[in-house]
């Protein structure tokens, strides 16, 4: 065990930390929820891709450098301790492209990896439908297979940022008489084909973070599926183990988050202490965004030696997104008569991004595998329960 | 950067955890609840045969020089038996208190330590009770500014009954003459040590005492049949099991790195054991919680192994620092101008 930097990683940072310095725009960007936000965080990701920090763990032909896992999280504390604006194509750069370079072929990487590092790309990721939420084995959306094309038939729900994207990734039944996680494939699907509706969905804030999407004979060729026909399910395992393994919430994110809880609390001690529980939430909140870091790093070295990730990965995504709720639901006591206030609101002074962050915490327990799903996964393969 | 244990220290966990497992059973700890001392001087002695006494005794005096890293994990595997011999105290208390004083007190008692010739144990006033002091050939006591090297007779020990009946605590009354070893700062900084390290052993052993929590619910549920089936195949009792896998697998990297502050001497260890005694006992607490409610009416009692362990991580709860000791002390951290907050603060 040794707990320090070496020379290698603090220089490594300090490259980082100037990059930032000299690019993140003055200005924080519009959200990437609307038409013009959209567009700006697409050119900040070309941004990134020419200082080559699109994606750092990506090898260096493909315009990332190679970093491991803990030069990955050095990348992240900096990004997120600069303000950097939130990465509209995460569906793409962490959790598509893993799962390319692993099952991709090289034509497919060639085609899709160094258009998805520079933001010209923007992936939606296309599991669920109306009735296959929680129960992903449960799709129909139906996939033909015709000569060396497939038609794909059907419909997908909250596919997070499709209404601007332009591919989403997903799962389709390629074997009508299949059932469950069996005959399912994984097929990339341009969003400008024929055929293709995106119906945006308004989030709680108003915007359109998600969309329906219907396909209608949309015609794909053979080259955009993913893997073998029929092996849908694993590849996309892979996918969502990449999400809720390591890359999809690194721990800068909520250690930001509690360092802005600290100083909310302290700007406002004399209304705060009025209520015990904000303290204690304070205190609590600081240290398990420490604890999430720690673990994190513990994985990533573990990784880093060979491990693998295993069932306890499942506990991962309950803790960032209880914690993340709990941050925001503090900060809300804590503003008072002031927490319902948008911060354009002209009464808002010292609301910061407090009531965005609240909204958008309370969906962090749902996407992604429910929480209530990780707890059933924690019972079965980690602790050996009874199914 | 490298935050994992070494195969060495988890093979000399597994080897010293298999020897625990198999002699330290819930039989042999409740036997222990009947004897008049509490205290097992055949399994003491294998321990000194094994070598663990004396791990964390430097070379030069015959141990194995191990540090508070190496010592952490088998601290884990004493919870999980819940070994009532004070091991952890030893070697992770007594031992460096020890070593800090120095001179002609470490070099007689460090040797006698490490060859399992005499057992020596440390208590805090702070903790108002001193643990082991009747089987304790030395007794270091911190009180006040003073620091206390006892030998039998020079203290008088009320013993008072603990809700964990492995456990043996005693108020101690120190006799007129006997003079301290070290006062005023001197003194402090040896019971600061000595707060962060039995801290730490207690949050150590709140990580095992949940895993062994988790373990008996789980062999437990899926063996008890309601309504047809094994309970544990029920969500609410799973449910209940997870979410003390969540709080036990986050408290853990706190103590390995509580552990490695300790050994570096790092300027925020006492926060870094802070936050470890607090999440691991958390985590113990939940363990307990639960699983006492998946056990049902079993285990509310006595004859059902569960309340060996979840009386013992109640215990170690308020000892070596309660919640309100070990939450002030990061509450400060929190209000000091100067704190490192954020992304970046993590690691020095
Ligand atoms: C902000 C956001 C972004 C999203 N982005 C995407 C995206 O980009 N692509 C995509 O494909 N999907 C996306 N989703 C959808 C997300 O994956 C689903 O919402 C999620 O899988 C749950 O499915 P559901 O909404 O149909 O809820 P349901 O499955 O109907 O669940 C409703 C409730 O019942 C519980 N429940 C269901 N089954 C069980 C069970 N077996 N045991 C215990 N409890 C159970 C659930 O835990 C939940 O509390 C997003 C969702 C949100 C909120």
């Amino acid at each position: 065990m040794d707990l320090s930097y070496s020379q290698k990683q603090q220089d490594f940072r300090a490259e980082v930390r100037q990059w930032l310095a000299e690019h993140v725009p003055a200005q924080p960007l519009q959200t990437f929820d609307t038409a013009e936000g959209f567009a700006q965080h697409r050119e900040w990701e070309a941004t990134l891709n020419s200082g080559r920090f699109g994606m750092v763990t990506w090898p260096e032909a493909l315009g990332g450098r190679g970093c491991d896992l803990i030069e990955w999280l050095i990348f992240e504390e900096e990004y997120y301790r600069a303000g950097a604006p939130l990465r509209v194509n995460q569906n793409g750069i962490f959790l598509l492209g893993p799962t390319l370079m692993e099952y991709g072929t090289e034509a497919q990487k060639a085609r899709f990896l160094p258009r998805m590092a520079t933001g010209e790309d923007v992936w939606a990721q296309g599991w669920s439908e109306p009735n296959a939420g929680s129960d992903m084995a449960a799709i129909r959306a139906r996939a033909e297979r015709k000569g060396d094309k497939y038609v794909i038939n059907g419909q997908k729900i909250w596919s997070t940022r499709a209404v601007w994207a332009d591919w989403v990734f997903g799962m389709f039944r390629t074997d009508p008489d299949s059932q469950r996680h069996r005959g399912l494939t994984f097929i990339l699907v341009p969003l400008d084909s024929p055929g293709v509706t995106v119906r945006p969905i308004p989030q709680l804030d108003g915007l359109p973070g998600f969309a329906e999407i219907f396909f209608d004979d949309v015609e794909v060729s053979e080259d955009c599926r993913l893997g073998d026909e029929g092996a849908g399910w694993s590849v996309a395992m892979a996918t969502a183990g990449f999400e809720r393994g390591l890359m999809l919430r690194s721990p800068a994110r909520f250690q930001e988050t509690a360092k802005r809880l600290v100083e909310l609390y302290r700007e406002n001690r004399a209304s705060a202490d009025r209520d015990p529980a904000i303290r204690e939430a304070v205190m609590q909140a600081y240290l398990d965004a420490e604890s999430y870091c720690l673990s994190t790093y513990q994985t990533a070295c573990r990784l880093s030696q060979g491990g693998k990730i295993g069932a306890e990965s499942s506990t991962n995504k309950i803790f960032w997104s209880e914690l993340d709720q709990s941050m925001h639901a503090t900060a809300m006591s804590i503003l008072g008569a002031r927490a319902e206030l948008w911060p354009h609101a002209p009464d808002a002074a010292g609301v910061g991004s407090w009531l965005d962050g609240w909204l958008f915490s309370q969906s962090g327990p749902i996407y992604a595998g429910t929480n209530e799903i990780q707890r059933n996964i924690i019972a079965e393969r980690m602790l050996g329960m009874p199914r | 950067m490298d935050f994992t244990f070494s195969e060495d220290q988890y093979l000399f966990r597994d080897s010293v955890g298999e020897f625990l497992r198999n002699e330290v059973t819930p039989e042999r700890i409740r036997a222990g609840w009947e004897s008049p001392t509490g205290r097992d001087d055949a399994l003491w002695q294998a321990l000194t045969e094994l070598g663990v006494t004396g791990l964390t005794v430097p070379e030069s005096h015959g141990g194995l020089g191990m540090s508070a890293v190496d010592f952490v994990l088998l601290a884990q595997e004493c919870g999980y038996v819940a070994l009532p011999e004070p091991l952890v105290n030893t070697a992770l208390v007594a031992v460096p208190v020890l070593q800090a004083v120095g001179g002609e007190l470490a070099a007689t008692w460090l040797p006698k330590v490490a060859d399992g010739s005499a057992r020596v144990v440390c208590g805090l006033a702070n903790n108002q009770l001193a643990e082991d002091a009747h089987v304790a050939d030395l007794l270091l006591w911190c009180e006040g500014d003073a620091l206390f090297a006892l030998h039998p007779g020079q203290f008088t020990a009320r013993a008072n009954a603990s809700v964990d009946p492995s456990r043996r605590l005693y108020a101690i009354a120190i006799e007129p003459g006997v003079e301290p070893v070290l006062t005023g700062a001197a003194a402090n900084a040896v019971g600061g040590l000595a707060m962060r390290r039995g801290a730490l052993g207690a949050a150590a052993q709140c990580l095992g005492l949940a895993q062994r929590m988790i373990d008996m619910s789980v062999a437990y549920t899926s063996d008890r049949q309601q309504f047809g089936k094994p309970i544990g195949s029920f969500q609410a009792v799973k449910h209940h099991m997870a979410n003390v896998a969540v709080r036990l697998e986050y408290a853990k990297p706190a103590v390995a790195r509580a552990a490695y502050s300790l050994f570096t001497d790092d300027p925020g260890a006492q926060r870094h054991v802070a936050h470890a005694k607090l999440a691991a006992c958390d985590a113990a607490n939940l363990a307990a919680k639960h699983s006492i409610q998946v056990h049902g009416a079993m285990g509310y009692t006595w004859e059902v192994d569960l309340h060996i362990f979840m009386k013992k991580a109640w215990a170690l709860a308020g000892t070596w620092g309660d919640s309100g000791f070990h939450k002030a002390c990061v509450m400060d951290y929190l209000m000091y101008d100067d704190a490192r907050l954020g992304a970046t603060g993590t690691f020095s």
